[in-house]
């Protein structure tokens, strides 16, 4: 190998101290790549496109023959319809957020923790990340809201949107908060299995949240995706056109004992999950050496 | 700034590190010079990795203190993180992004001010020979270009210290002494100090000045040529047909302690040329071979600890298998 010595000129670069903008391009370059590698990931892009067809066609075909006298004409994959948006949000939004176990086995990681940079923008940009990706996953199930009777009403869309956007943000903390101290991916989608199945089928995706007995409606009231599942589902039903029986039926509202919990102040409840768990997994994460 | 143009580099003083019971630091001290290789020799498991993490402020010191670039590396490390480009054992890229990205990307968790970035691309990825790839994907990349491209990205925010952490380690030989070219053409286009951890011996024959470390002691720090005048003696390897007994007529007859190491018998002599005829004439033992060696760093690391590196390594490696080190490395 031949030394070249024809190299231009040296290019002085002084780094300046570390401030709120250095943290804001950080926060930016880690959002940036979560996007990038989405993007170029054409098979990861495909599947995320089908899978809430394949959920909403798929399981709604199948239980509609057995519900069909109760839903009050209702169709039930109109039902079913904002579950499947949780269920896609929370698979999308853990996938994201497995991504810094990912970056920690390949060694990746170490380039950011070594970077002059806080723990804390590494993970709000990771979080900001994972929410977007999750949130664009959640634009493709918004978009078919056709297919299943449900109407494209502009404001309708727009509180759906912000709804989801909200749901996106505390499931990718969620994540965070299991990953920024897992080191091997498996371990990780262990403990996956075991949090989302069952936060999944009790937080009333899949079945109207009155009438449940004791045991059921205390775990639901404690499933934190129940609070964001219950106004998305409300927003929907409110743009419907069906007789006072069924939205009786099929959206009577989280209830603490005999007290409905207002659609605004269950999506308060989701934001302040979301915070706290973004501040458990920044602290968890830099507490780290 | 200012003591950071002045002072020294690095600057050591006491510096331990403890992880439970296993001290895998054990108090070193050192001084290394602006603009200068400075190599860091040993055995794995000898504590280089621990010493190199704690410069780069990725371990906390257990006792005492050191400066990069004028900043302590306990209390100012943002400072010290700006100032330093890091290249570790094993690779950081970002396998699924292009080659520019990821260094645009450390560009940006470096803050490197947007007005120059573009030159300075241009710039380190022409110093490593790499700018006919920059848009192409680091899973495409050799082992070497990757390395390379490490190297590239650890400068691409001008760091005044250039840390690398076994930088040929798991490459092969051509691709080792390229890598030692684009070393050396950097010390000569950039101002700029390159700290080195290796445990090849001959790759420390390329360093200013090099620091031998031993079960966390530095134990000889000098330039190469200067330890191996400390050495003094040359080196001579005999194949006999009876290696213990001629290591007991050597101690008859020359009065001179001899080992057996990996089948030959060692010894070390002032004037080998002039000494190897006596030794067939006076040997009654057959000879099958014999070799002369000037000092080499292997023998420097034998002359002071008493053993081969290769065999301090073998050891080495059980004493940590079970270790918080060994299993920090993992991390």
């Amino acid at each position: 190998m031949a030394t070249r010595l024809d190299v231009s000129p040296v290019v002085a670069v002084r780094v300046p101290a570390r401030g709120l903008s250095g943290e804001l391009r950080a926060i930016k370059i880690v959002w940036q790549r979560d996007l990038i590698r989405f993007f170029d990931d054409r098979l990861r892009m495909v599947t995320s496109l089908i899978q809430p067809f394949a959920f909403l066609f798929v399981l709604g075909t199948g239980l509609s023959a057995l519900t069909s006298g109760s839903t009050h004409g209702v169709n039930i994959r109109t039902f079913l319809y904002p579950g499947i948006l949780g269920m896609s949000l929370l698979f999308t939004a853990l996938f994201s957020a497995a991504s810094i176990v990912w970056d920690r086995e390949f060694g990746f990681l170490r380039e950011m923790l070594v970077a002059p940079v806080r723990r804390s923008s590494i993970v709000i940009g990771k979080c900001l990340g994972g929410a977007t990706v999750a949130a664009l996953q959640g634009v493709v199930v918004i978009a078919v809201a056709g297919l299943v009777g449900v109407p494209y009403v502009p404001l309708m869309i727009i509180e759906v949107f912000a709804l989801q956007l909200l749901l996106a943000f505390a499931l990718t903390s969620l994540g965070l908060v299991i990953a920024v101290r897992i080191k091997q991916i498996q371990s990780f989608m262990a403990i996956n299995q075991m949090l989302v199945m069952p936060l999944y089928f009790i937080s009333g995706a899949l079945f109207p949240v009155a009438h449940l007995p004791a045991w059921l409606a205390v775990l639901n009231r404690l499933d934190p995706l129940t609070y964001a599942v219950d106004p998305i589902r409300h927003v929907v039903f409110a743009r419907l056109d069906i007789s006072p029986a069924a939205r009786a039926a099929l959206d009577p509202g989280v209830t603490w004992g005999s007290w409905v919990v207002p659609p605004l102040l269950e999506a308060a409840i989701v934001a302040a999950i979301g915070l706290v768990l973004l501040g458990v997994a920044i602290a968890r994460f830099s507490k780290e050496e | 700034m200012k003591s950071a143009d002045d002072g020294p580099a690095i600057e050591v003083a006491g510096l331990v590190k403890r992880f439970g019971e296993v001290d895998a630091v054990r108090g070193i001290d050192l001084t290394v010079h602006r603009n200068e290789i400075f190599g860091f020799l040993g055995p794995n498991g000898a504590g280089k990795s621990t010493t190199i993490n704690m410069l780069c402020t990725l371990l906390k010191p257990t006792e005492g203190r050191a400066f990069v670039a004028g900043h302590d590396v306990a209390t100012e490390r943002d400072a010290v993180r700006r100032n330093i480009g890091l290249v570790f054992q094993s690779t950081t890229l970002d396998d699924y992004l292009t080659a520019e990205r990821n260094l645009r990307l450390h560009a940006e968790l470096y803050a490197v001010p947007k007005a120059v970035l573009n030159d300075r691309l241009t710039q380190v990825f022409d110093l490593v020979g790499l700018s006919d790839r920059r848009q192409s994907k680091v899973a495409t990349f050799s082992g070497g270009m990757k390395r390379r491209l490490e190297i590239a990205r650890g400068l691409l925010h001008s760091p005044r210290v250039l840390f690398l952490d076994e930088p040929t380690v798991g490459l092969d030989p051509q691709t080792r002494s390229s890598i030692w070219a684009y070393i050396r053409e950097l010390k000569a286009a950039e101002d700029i100090t390159i700290f080195l951890t290796t445990h090849y011996m001959d790759e420390a024959e390329f360093c200013d000045r090099i620091a031998i470390m031993d079960h966390g002691r530095i134990i000889a720090l000098d330039t190469p040529s200067a330890l191996k005048a400390s050495v003094g003696k040359d080196r001579v390897r005999v194949d006999t047909a009876d290696n213990a007994l001629a290591v007991a007529e050597l101690r008859e007859r020359f009065d001179i302690e001899a080992t057996i190491k990996e089948g030959s018998v060692l010894l070390s002599v002032p004037n080998g040329e002039r000494f190897v005829p006596r030794l067939f004439a006076e040997l009654d033992v057959s000879i099958l071979s014999v070799s002369v060696a000037r000092p080499s760093l292997d023998d420097v690391f034998m002359s002071y600890t008493g053993t081969t590196i290769r065999e301090a390594e073998a050891t080495g490696s059980e004493r940590l298998a079970n270790s918080p080190m060994a299993r920090m490395r993992r991390r």
